[in-house]
Parts: structure tokens; sequence; C-alpha cells
């Protein structure tokens, strides 16, 4: 019985269709997702994921299927038909990628839109800023400008300046921290640290909340090689972070040295930390759990160490883990903050091997800077 | 002035009388034959490519483990700034366009010599010095920033390594601008009498198009490393926020070139495999000035996509899209040459010889890597995966899936003609064996890795990623390790390899009229176009080779009635070049 090929194309192309549907739903390639905006970006990876099976599949098979049906039998040296081009097969293809880019396009920028991606940059330019907005702007220079105009009236720019300050005293503190501390006192930069300027970068309000004030924010600052986060509004300083589940929160993201990029697998979030930029990433985490919070940007030597936790807990066992912190003497605080960021880690499970590696540095560094 | 002139002209001052076989001390010298440089091209980053995969082991086998165990973290992180270096500016661009380029585009348009035969052989001298200043610098302390080389990390690292990258960086920058340069000249001026734009062999047009680029993209880079020498040195502060300056500035800047520099890399390649793909599979290419055109598509809109790779930086969200949907449009012109390549082998006779092998593994591979491409270009999911190894995979499906299996297909494609001796089948076989088993098992587990949460650039990683990095570790070394049947293949071969006819594959384009390997100045006599490079199939193919290339024959003929390819019969061009009007051929 002969299968005329018309059918036979039919089937496979049902097959591959189905094949490809399946895959893309069920690849199993992606960490759980732990935020709202990780649902809407799974289902774009996973309509990609179905589309680039199946091209995947057209495009082997037929190399596949061309090298087996096609080869040169022995004794055969004639060549193929003579055919130049086909205008209507040209068309055709020409027209294939141009719909399927065309459709990935819109669909990624309609959940870049839902995400908060597409929103006007900051609609702090537009209003006059309020104390929130006062407080949410890290950064001592923003702060200061925003403090001589606004603390003699609003106590909470007060408290944010209070904060601004402390967190770059608690920065300093890093810098004393033995087990990199010799190393970073080197960079110059450091040493006059220049503040926060333009804000750029940022995955806003989802659209539901656009207009709206995020429910809190923190203040996050990378670096080499740590995050720090404060609390606004709290003297709370850690270098984990910590989330009440299902409220939207807004990192205000800076950094002191070189560029971190802060990078939550399970969020599916990334946002660079440039110094001299504040970027923001505006989110809600929706599932209790404890999930790598990881730099993505080369940072330096312990690059590769520069992570930590992110804990997302109810919001009764978020108001007591911001107490306790509350309670312990700011100073005490700021020493268990320093204890539990990685640099700690680092000391015991990787700096130590490499102690005399960084006393070369700091020297190499030392010696460069007095010549 | 006539393109004979012209080319006389060029030819001129650099030729004396030369003897018809090339001497080995010949390729160790300041040549200005074309062909000798395209040699010292291959030869010269062949070496590199293999110091950058020795750097690309120790890499792997630092990753072996997920503690940092094998070298120190800032050794690691010299690896792979110098591996990527070295892989990048030291063997995928000056093997595709330096090596292959200068090698094959007089020889397809049928001239005698680049045009400007001496600034050839300048651009190919300040390659060697160039590479050993790079790898001095592990003397001194590698750069570490990535080849990226990102301020403010590149500036306040404080090793000297980053002044001797950006040094090196800038030497090989300028060899890629002058070779650009002769590149449009020759393909501009230097075609035979005859060839028009249609009748060029594809590679031309995709060199023609990998040179505009590289001409307009590649000063941009070298304002930025001279703005980033000066930050670095002088302490000035361009891109250091400290004085005011602003990284990301650095960063547009340094995509500007950067991304334009993948297609300088992979353009040449898509041309060589359009020149290949026909030959065996026996049949016309499908769809010429599609595949022409497509790369010049390809050159434009590769200007205009470079933020893609800053989607996470500092963008803005209307440029995030700006960028994400230029870069969607860059697949169109791609998918067209991906379709064209499949309908040319569809229906062929296909000989399944090591070059064909190669040029459809690099079809295969280039396709995974231009899937994932388009995957990052869908800027929520960027976000996620930038800077992990999801990165790190589709960059290697593309640049060692498509370039290097381009160079090998290459290699065993044109072997014959550069040496005049043959490859071995066999040896060839098992290379390409090893190579895709090598490659897909040290690159295909690493979608995953990044996509499940680990980032690039790391000497230690989570436990949880040990198993998937130990297969591509394994990988990493069977991949090493089929390099070892190529080199002894080709040493061998070149020594003492059967001797290759002229025309082994009974190709139509030009290079394969002259004699194995091609005189110093390539042709008797000026060739005239008998037939399109690509009109397999029409029934008179091995009359046409075996016309001597002095004797009579006749364009319209000899093409086929039915190729659209047919030089049209041309008044000057008479079909014996002898009897041309109005032109000398005395030489
Ligand atoms: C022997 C085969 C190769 C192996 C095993 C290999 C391995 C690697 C690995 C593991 C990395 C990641 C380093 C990191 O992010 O931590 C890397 C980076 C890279 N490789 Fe390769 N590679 C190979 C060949 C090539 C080739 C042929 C090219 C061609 C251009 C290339 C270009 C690059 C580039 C551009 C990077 C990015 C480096 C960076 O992130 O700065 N590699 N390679
Ligand atoms: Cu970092
Ligand atoms: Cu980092």
């Amino acid at each position: 019985m002969k299968i005329p090929s018309s059918i036979l194309t039919l089937l496979v192309g049902i097959v591959l269709t189905l094949v490809s549907l399946w895959y893309g739903q069920n690849h199993g390639l992606l960490p759980i997702a732990a935020s709202e905006e990780a649902t809407l970006i799974d289902r774009l990876f996973n309509a990609m994921m179905t589309i680039s099976t199946g091209l995947f599949l057209l495009v082997q098979g037929i190399i596949i299927i061309a090298a087996i049906r096609f080869r040169q039998r022995p004794g055969d040296d004639t060549d193929g038909p003579p055919v130049h081009g086909n205008v209507p097969l040209e068309i055709l293809w020409t027209a294939i990628p141009a719909v399927i880019v065309l459709g990935i396009s819109i669909y990624s920028f309609e959940v870049y839109g839902e995400i908060g991606g597409l929103n006007p940059m900051d609609h702090s330019v537009a209003h006059a800023p309020s104390h929130q907005q006062v407080a949410k702007m890290p950064g001592a220079a923003l702060a200061k400008r925003a403090g001589t105009a606004f603390a003699a009236t609003l106590t909470e720019a007060e408290s944010a300046t209070d904060t601004e300050n402390r967190n770059q005293q608690l920065q300093e503190k890093v810098l004393e921290d033995p087990a990199t501390a010799k190393f970073r006192k080197e960079l110059p930069q450091l040493r006059d640290s220049s503040d926060v300027g333009v804000t750029s970068g940022r995955i806003g309000p989802t659209p539901d909340k656009q207009g709206q004030d995020p429910e809190f924010f923190v203040n996050v600052t990378g670096l080499q090689f740590a995050w720090l986060f404060s609390y606004p509004g709290t003297d709370v300083t850690a270098g984990e972070l910590h989330l009440p589940l299902g409220r939207e929160v807004k990192l205000n993201i800076s950094a002191n040295d070189v560029i971190h990029a802060f990078w939550v697998p399970e969020f599916r979030l990334k946002q660079d930390a440039v110094p001299g930029r504040q970027t923001e990433l505006r989110f809600t985490p929706n599932r209790i759990g404890e999930y790598p919070l990881i730099c993505a940007e080369l940072c330096g030597a312990y690059h590769g160490v520069m992570k930590t936790t992110v804990i997302v807990q109810t919001p009764e066992d978020f108001q007591n883990w911001l107490a306790e912190q509350q309670e312990v003497a700011s100073s005490e605080a700021l020493d268990r903050a320093v204890a539990v960021n990685p640099a700690e880690r680092s000391d015991a499970e990787f700096l130590a091997p490499y102690a005399s590696e960084m006393g070369i540095d700091a020297e190499t560094l030392h010696s460069l800077h007095h010549h | 002035m006539t393109q004979v002139e012209l080319q006389e002209k060029a030819n001129l001052p650099a030729h004396g009388e030369q003897p018809k076989v090339t001497h080995w001390r010949e390729y160790f010298s300041f040549s200005t034959d074309h062909k000798v440089i395209g040699i010292q091209y291959l030869v010269t980053t062949f070496i590199f490519y293999l110091i950058g995969g020795v750097l690309a082991t120790a890499v792997r086998t630092e990753l072996a483990t997920p503690e940092s165990d094998f070298v120190a973290p800032d050794v690691y992180n010299s690896l792979f700034t110098v591996h990527a270096t070295v892989m990048i500016f030291l063997w995928i661009v000056p093997a595709g366009t330096g090596g292959f380029g200068n090698y094959l585009v007089p020889l397809l348009i049928g001239a005698r010599d680049m045009a400007f035969p001496r600034l050839n052989a300048i651009a190919f001298w300040i390659i060697p010095p160039a590479g050993l200043l790079l790898l001095s610098s592990f003397l001194v302390g590698a750069p570490g920033a990535g080849w990226t080389s990102y301020p403010p990390l590149s500036v306040v690292s404080g090793k000297p390594g980053e002044a001797i990258w950006i040094l090196s960086v800038l030497i090989l920058g300028t060899s890629s601008i002058l070779a650009a340069i002769n590149f449009l000249v020759t393909i501009w001026k230097m075609r035979t009498p005859g060839m028009g734009w249609n009748q060029m062999p594809l590679f031309c047009w995709a060199m023609l198009a990998t040179s505009a680029l590289a001409l307009i993209a590649t000063p941009v880079l070298a304002g930025a490393l001279i703005l980033l020498s000066f930050d670095l040195l002088v302490g000035t502060s361009f891109f250091n926020p400290t004085g005011g300056g602003d990284p990301i500035v650095y960063q547009h800047l340094f995509w500007f070139y950067s991304h334009p520099a993948v297609y300088i890399m992979i353009l040449p390649f898509f041309g060589m495999i359009s020149e290949i793909l026909p030959v065996h599979a026996r049949k016309p290419i499908f769809g010429y000035k599609a595949i022409a055109y497509s790369s010049l598509a390809i050159s434009f809109l590769g200007l205009i996509v470079w933020a893609h790779h800053m989607f996470t930086s500092g963008t803005p969200a209307w440029l995030r899209m700006f960028f994400m949907i230029t870069t969607m449009v860059i697949a169109v012109p791609t998918g067209i040459k991906v379709f064209s390549w499949l309908a040319t082998i569809w229906g062929g006779k296909l000989r399944l010889n090591s070059a064909m092998l190669f040029a459809m593994g690099f079809i295969s591979m280039f396709v995974i890597g231009g899937i994932s491409g388009v995957m990052v270009a869908a800027v929520p999911f960027d976000i996620h995966v930038h800077d992990t190894y999801f990165v790190v995979a589709h960059l290697h499906y593309v640049l060692f899936g498509g370039s290097v299996f381009g160079i090998y297909a290459g290699f065993y494609h044109w072997f014959p003609k550069m040496t005049g001796r043959m490859l071995n089948e066999t040896w060839g076989k098992v290379h390409f064996v090893l190579m895709l088993v090598g490659f897909n098992m040290a690159f295909l587990p690493m979608h995953k890795l990044g996509l499940e949460g680990m980032n690039r650039r790391i000497a230690s990683y989570d436990p949880k990623f040990t198993t998937l990095n130990v297969i591509c570790t394994v990988g990493a070394y069977i991949l090493a390790v089929s390099t070892i049947p190529f080199i002894v293949n080709a040493c061998w071969s070149w020594i003492a390899g059967p001797k290759a006819p002229d025309n082994p594959w009974q190709g139509l384009t030009l290079e394969w009229m002259t004699t194995s390997p091609p005189p110093p100045e390539n042709f008797e006599k000026d060739p005239v176009l008998a037939t399109g490079p690509y009109d397999y199939g029409m029934g008179d193919r091995r009359t046409q080779v075996e016309v001597p290339l002095d004797e009579p024959r006749n364009p319209v003929l000899a093409a086929g009635p039915d190729s659209v390819l047919r030089a049209d019969p041309d008044p000057a061009v008479a079909a014996h070049p002898d009897d041309r009007q109005g032109e000398s051929h005395n030489r």
C-alpha cells in the first residue's frame, strides 16, 4: 500500500505540532515560580518553547532525512535537478519567520507591560514628591536634597535620610570587615563614593497598581561582594532579604563600587545595580520559601560567592522578624547584618585559603596607588 | 580606469617575476600573495584557537566541581576573559575574514590578487604580535573583567593586564579595519570582466557585508577603548561614576561594535556554506538573490540591535522595546538563508564527505543557536536568563556550532586547492563525529543550567548543578580530543597526502578553474565566466570543467539556457579572452 505523500506530510505535521505543544508545556526546565511576574514570564517562555520545538524538529528532520534519502548512491554521479529558486516558496518562508517573530514580539510586549515594564518612568516626576517618595530614594545625594527641602515638615523624610546615612555608615562598616576590607579599601571610588543619580532601568508597578505607591520598599545595595538590604522607616539592615508573602514590594537598587546584578531565579527578575544610577524592581512574591539571590554581573574575583537568600514569609512572620531586628541594639544589628552576609561565608569557606592571595592583591593595588 | 588596468596597477609594485610554486619559506615571509597571506592567517589563528581551547579546558576543569579548587578565583576570571578574547579576536574574526576571505575572494572573482597587497600583508603581520601581547599578560596579571571589560570593574581591578588587553584589542581592530577596506575595494573593482554583481559567488556577497560592517563598527570600539584606557591609566572618568562618568555609556559604545562583531564572525561562514552546499549536493544554490541580499540586510540590521545586550542594565523601557523588535527582525533574513540551504540539499545527490558533513552540521547547530537567540531577544525572558549559562550555551551554538563548524567545512573543502593534496576522508569523519558529540555534550546542558539559576563567569557554583556541569566538562574534553585527528590529518596530508586534481569536487566557481595550488598570480589568463557559479545539473558540467582555460567556450551555452545566473553575453567580453575588444592581455 502506498500512502500519498500529501497525507504523509499532513500526518507528520500533526505529530510535530502535538509533540511541540506537549513539550512546550512539560519541558520542566525552569525552577518553581515564586512571584506573580514569574508566572507571566513562564507562559511566554512556554509559548516560545512550543514554537522552538516545532522549528527544531522541522529543521533537524529535514537535514537528517535529506542525508539519508538524497545521499549519493555508489556509481551514480549524475547531478540533482537544476532548481534555482521558486519565488512563491521564497515568499512563504520569508513570511513564516516574519509572522513568528511578530507574534513573539507582540506577546513579549504584552507580558512586559503586564509585569510593569512599560509604565511611565516615574510618576514622582509628574507629581510633587510625597514623603513616600522621598523615603524611597536611597543614596545620600537625593536624600539629602530631599532632606533639606522637606525635613522640616516631614518626619518620615528625616527618617529616610537617617536610613540613607545609616546605610552608608553600614557600608563603611562592611569595609572594615577583615575578610574583605583590606582589599576593598584600596578601590579608589570607595573613598569618595559618588551618590545615586539618575533613576533608570526598572520594572515598575503592574498595570492594576499603577499610580499607587508600592506596599513597601527596600533599599538594596550591592558592593563587592555582598548585598545589603535596609528597610526604610525602621532601623533594620540585613544581609538577607525578607519579604512578606503577597505584598507588592519595590526595591531601590544601587551599587557602591562596580556593577552588580540582582537576580532571583525563582522570581525571574534581574536588574543591574549600577554605580551612579538607581534602578528599580517592583514585584509581588507569592510563594513562601527561601530562594537564592545571586549577583549576575561579573564584579571581581569573588563574584561567584556574592549570593544570599530571599526569605518569603507570611506577613506575621515577617512582622515578627522585623520587630526582632528592631529590638536588637542598632550596633549589634549592624554586626549581625555583616555577619550573615556572604562575606562571612566567604571568609570561612572561601576566602581563607586565598588570604595570602588577597594580601598580594592589596599590595599590588597599594603600590599602584602610590606611584 | 578599467578593471584590468586597476588590477594590473594594483599588482605591479607588489609582484615581480615569481616562481610557479610557492616555496615553504614564503609562508614565513612578508609575502604579498593573497594566498600565502590567507594560509598564514589560517595557520596562525588555528594556533590561537588551540591556545583558546586550552584555556577553555582549564575553565571547564575548574567547573567540574562546585568548589573553586583548581585555580584561584581571580585566575579563573583571567582564564575565561582571555579564552573569549582569543576565540573572538584571534580566531573566528581573523580566520573567517583574513584567512578564508583572503584566500578565496580574489580566486572567486578571477582577480590576480587583492587590491592592496602590501596593506594586506601588514594587516596580517600585526596580528601575531598583538596575540602574543595579549597572552603575555599572564606574566603580569592577566585581564579578568571579561572580554566585555565593563568599567568600573576593568578600571578598578588594578590589573596591568587590563591595559594590555585594551592595547591588543586596539591593534587587532586596526588589522580588521585594514582588511575590510581591502575587501571592499577588491570586490568592488577587481571582478573579472563579465562578472556582474549577480554572477558573483555568494561568499563575496558575504564578505562585502562583513567588510562594510567591520568598517563602520570597529572605529566605535576603538573610541570606547581609548576612552577606557584614559580612565584606566590617566585617571579620567569618562565611565567612572566617581568623577561623574557613566558606565552605561561604555556599554553602548562597546556593543555598538560587539554586536555587529558577531555578524562579522558568522557572515563569512554563511557565505562559505553557500559555496560548499551546492557543490556537494550537486544542485544549484536555491534562491541566489535571497541569500545574497539577506547578507546585506543582516549587515544593516546588525547595526541597530546592540542594546539587546543591555536589557537589564540601565535601559529605559521604550528603548528595550525598540531593540527587541530590531533584534527579532534579524531572524527573517537569517531564516531565509537557512530555508534556502535546506532547499538546496533537498532533492540533491548529496556526497556526504567531511566538508559536506561539517556544512550540514553547521546548519543544524546554528539553527539551535538562532532559536535561542530569538528567545533571548524577548525582553521579559531575557531578564531572567541574561548573564546566565543559557547565554553561554546560546553564544557557543552560534559561534562554535556555527563559525567553527563553518571553518572546518571550509578547511575540508578547500584544502586540496590550498595545498594540492587531498585530506584523508576517514579521519575527517572521525573528527566530525567526535566534535558533534563533544560539542553537544558540552553545551546543550548549559541551557538548562542557565534556566535553573546558574549565573555565568563564576568559579564556584551551587552543588545542585554538579551533574550537568560534569557532563559539560566531559563533553569539553571530548571536544578537545576531537582536534587531534584533524591536526594529524592536516599535517600528514599536507606533506604526503595523495595529489589533488585541479577540481576534485567538480566545482563551478573560478578557483577550481586553475591549478591546485594556484600559481602566484592565480590564473594564466583572465578567467572568463563560462557558467554561473552554481549551475549544477545543467547537463554539460563535465565538458565545461575539462575545457582548458585558454580554449574558447560559449558563456551562453555553458551556463545552460535556464540559468538565472548566466552571464549575459557582453560584447566587451568575447568567449575567448584573446578576442576581447579594446583590451590588451599581454603581461
Ligand atoms: C573547546 C571548546 C570550548 C569550550 C569548552 C568553551 C567553554 C567556555 C565556558 C565554560 C565559558 C564560560 C565562562 C564563564 O562564563 O564562566 C566560555 C565563555 C565564552 N566562550 Fe567558550 N568555549 C569553547 C570554545 C569557544 C569558541 C570556539 C568560541 C568562539 C568564539 C568561544 C567563545 C566564548 C565567549 C565569547 C565566551 C564568553 C566569555 C565571557 O563570559 O566573558 N568559546 N567558554
Ligand atoms: Cu556582585
Ligand atoms: Cu557579581
